[in-house]
């Protein structure tokens, strides 16, 4: 297998040469953990909350199958049209047809990772069809051309003066303006045109209950709602781990899907869909895309439990210092690093290794998944599959010849030192040395510990 | 009991004060410890690049040369926690899990195992700022963790409290990771340099004299980012601060 460049870390070094850039999206990410801290300590029950929530996710998990079919059938019963596809292709064939269809060419889209993940919008708009984003972030990055930088806050990335720049040239805003409440207006107007002119609305999906047939799609600014009620027909498209058992369980997620999100108690909108309204028509599409291939692998089922509520980008200390477009696909950050190599190892193989493995991502997942467990364990999968760089290979098996081999490693520690001791200048070089760009190296003392403990007992016994 | 001194690899070459540290600490307590001279390193270097299959060399020193110890003590969170999670042999499985399960971090054995409640000869009086390494805190558990909501509780702020004079400062974000990450720090230099930076600000910001911690690993990337400051903040292992004025 051909190995990965490591796109992270030059796009990261990339993004922290604006520091001041950086150390503003570092803080702005912070000030959200903060605020899920302070919404998390408000429920004395949070971990158990957790634990629960893990738990029907392990059990939804273990019989999707029984789940996605009930699912259909009450949906069915409901009057939604089902279909089902196995990857990108099919879910944006479905999508396109519908549309044919209908004979229709505008779509308002509420947002959804999962069509991010399966690229729709450049497919329909090859179509010809016109695909607006509905949520504000969303729309903002639609305005640049850019893939969103954050699962949850698409555009966390910008400032209000490149709001303000973006909206001037595509919306008419007043040039140099950056006050919220007028660009949120101008905004709010142009998609209001959007949102009544549209043939159809599509949104994502949060949850789906098996029980009922029906979903729950969670936004804060009720754009999936205006998309879905004015538009003729609707397409919720959703990838198959979002079912549920039952009606019941939706408030263990919700509680923890706000709170873990924004810090907000719950969602602005969580709106419920079941049925179409009359004269009108519902459609819900099922996306494999690699999912049951990540069901099949017991080391990384887990991360099938993901409710997509982005605490671990918020909480991880190398997301919030390189942005989310350094890890080159749609959901960034720690879960998606675990999510991108199953649908393309090659491609994705640098993003395991985004990461200090410091676990803080798994403390603050909502559904308790194992993430630097699996970050680790993929950095396995990948070194097994000849997918790192091949220095990395080149000086791990170096190390591991001499970490095997007790004299070596001492005459080599002996030589190293003294190699620091005579040329520290070469040492500290920071073309032939990385870690000297930005730090120094320690000073080689003269003796390891090793040769002291030698000495010591040389004269206990002598 | 029969305690294994383990001295991670780069605390031999480059931190033998830690390693005398340690010994000494132990020795002061009343146990009697052993250092199996051809130990060498705990296999994490290798393990988390994504090649823990060509640490098995590794392991099978380890396991040889600590075959003899009750339990194993050494002065580093990560080193402890890798082989408390990943130490393996398939020639020798019984005793790699029996290993597995005695090997303890410094700060944990003095704390869980001796339950030391004073250090009477221990001075230090200094503005001290405890980096609380990722590996010992959320692997080990040697302390609890802002993500979740559970009792505070701290094992080397525990012992810290313990030495006459030291001045425990307080941080801004008590457990953010300094960014070492083990071979992340070449790969990821520009990142990794950046989150030490960071790091080394909330300590010297809230006038931190030495910064100190149970692992010298994220301690040499913080030192060698003040150094490049020119800082006069310097760094110690907590064996060192605990040892301070014997």
């Amino acid at each position: 297998m051909d190995t990965a460049s490591p796109r992270h870390a030059k796009a990261a070094e990339a993004f922290l040469r604006d520091e001041e850039n950086a150390d503003w999206h570092n803080e702005t990410l912070w000030f959200v953990r903060s605020k899920r801290d302070r919404a998390a300590q408000s429920l004395p029950e949070w971990e158990d909350l957790r634990e629960q929530a893990s738990q029907i996710k392990l059990h939804s998990l273990s019989k999707l199958d029984d789940y996605l079919i009930q699912l259909e059938e009450n949906a069915r019963q409901n009057g939604v049209i089902v279909h089902w596809a196995a990857n990108a292709d099919e879910h944006n064939r479905i999508v396109l047809d519908i549309m044919r269809k209908h004979k229709a060419t505008k779509i308002v889209k509420s947002k959804s990772m999962l069509t991010e993940e399966c690229h729709l919008n450049p497919y329909l708009i090859k179509e010809g069809i016109e695909v607006i984003d509905t949520d504000l972030g969303e729309r903002i990055i639609q305005l640049r051309n850019e893939p969103p930088s954050h699962i949850v806050m698409p555009a966390i990335h910008l400032k209000k003066r490149h709001i303000g720049d973006l909206f001037h040239l595509h919306l008419g805003t007043d040039a140099g303006a950056d006050d919220p409440q007028y660009l949120t207006e101008a905004a709010r107007i142009h998609l209001r045109q959007k949102f009544l002119l549209a043939d159809v609305a599509i949104t994502g999906v949060n949850f789906a209950i098996a029980e009922t047939g029906g979903f729950v799609v969670c936004t804060n600014e009720g754009n999936a709602d205006l998309g879905a009620h004015l538009a003729k027909v609707h397409i919720a498209c959703m990838g198959i781990e979002k079912v549920i058992p039952k009606a019941e369980h939706l408030g263990v997620f919700l509680r923890l899907l706000a709170r873990s999100a924004t810090g907000q108690a719950t969602t602005t909108y969580s709106s419920h869909f079941r049925k179409p309204a009359p004269g009108q028509e519902m459609h819900l599409v099922l996306v494999d895309n690699g999912r049951t291939r990540q069901l099949a692998s017991p080391d990384f089922r887990n991360s099938l439990k993901c409710i997509r509520c982005g605490a671990c980008m918020n909480t991880c200390p190398v997301y919030r210092r390189s942005g989310g477009h350094s890890y080159h696909t749609a959901v960034a950050g720690p879960i998606g690093s675990i999510l991108a190599p199953n649908i393309d190892m090659k491609e994705y193989a640098d993003l395991p290794f985004a990461s200090t493995l410091c676990g803080s991502c798994t403390n603050v997942c909502p559904v308790k998944i194992d993430i630097h467990q699996q970050l680790y364990k993929w950095r396995q999968v990948l070194g097994e599959a000849g997918a790192v760089e091949p220095t990395k290979k080149i000086g791990m098996t170096g190390m591991d010849v001499l970490f095997s081999h007790p004299r070596l490693y001492r005459f080599a520690g002996r030589a190293g030192r003294w190699f620091m001791q005579k040329f520290p200048s070469l040492a500290n070089k920071s073309s032939l040395n990385p870690w000297a760009i930005h730090r120094d190296m320690p000073k080689p003392p003269a003796q390891s510990f090793r040769d002291w403990y030698a000495q010591q007992n040389q004269k206990d016994n002598g | 009991m029969n305690v294994g001194l383990f001295i991670p690899c780069y605390v031999d070459q480059f931190y033998p004060q830690v390693g005398i540290a340690t010994l000494r600490l132990l020795e002061s307590l009343g146990v009697r410890v052993v250092f199996p001279m051809e130990q060498t390193c705990c296999g994490q270097p290798m393990a988390n690049s994504g090649f823990q299959r060509l640490s098995a060399g590794c392991d099978k020193n380890f396991i040889r040369n600590f075959a003899n110890c009750d339990v194993v003590v050494g002065p580093s969170g990560s080193c402890v926690l890798h082989l408390k999670e990943h130490l393996h042999s398939d020639d020798q499985p019984e005793e790699a899990a029996r290993l597995r399960n005695n090997v303890y971090e410094l700060c944990e054995f003095l704390t869980d195992v001796l339950k030391v409640e004073q250090l009477p000869k221990a001075r230090f009086p200094y503005r001290v700022g405890l980096h609380t390494s990722c590996h010992g805190q959320r692997g080990l558990r040697l302390s609890s963790m802002s993500e979740r909501m559970e009792p505070k509780f701290s094992k080397p702020e525990q012992l810290l409290r313990l030495v006459d004079g030291l001045d425990l400062i307080q941080l801004s974000h008590p457990d953010e990771c300094c960014g070492f990450g083990g071979t992340f720090c070449v790969f990821e230099e520009a990142l990794s340099s950046k989150m030490g930076k960071d790091r080394v600000y909330d300590h010297v910001q809230h006038g931190a004299e030495v910064i100190t911690g149970g692992d010298m690993s994220c301690l040499m990337q913080l030192e060698g980012v003040l150094h490049r400051q020119k800082s006069s903040v310097r760094v110690m292992h907590i064996a060192e601060i605990l040892t301070a004025g014997n």
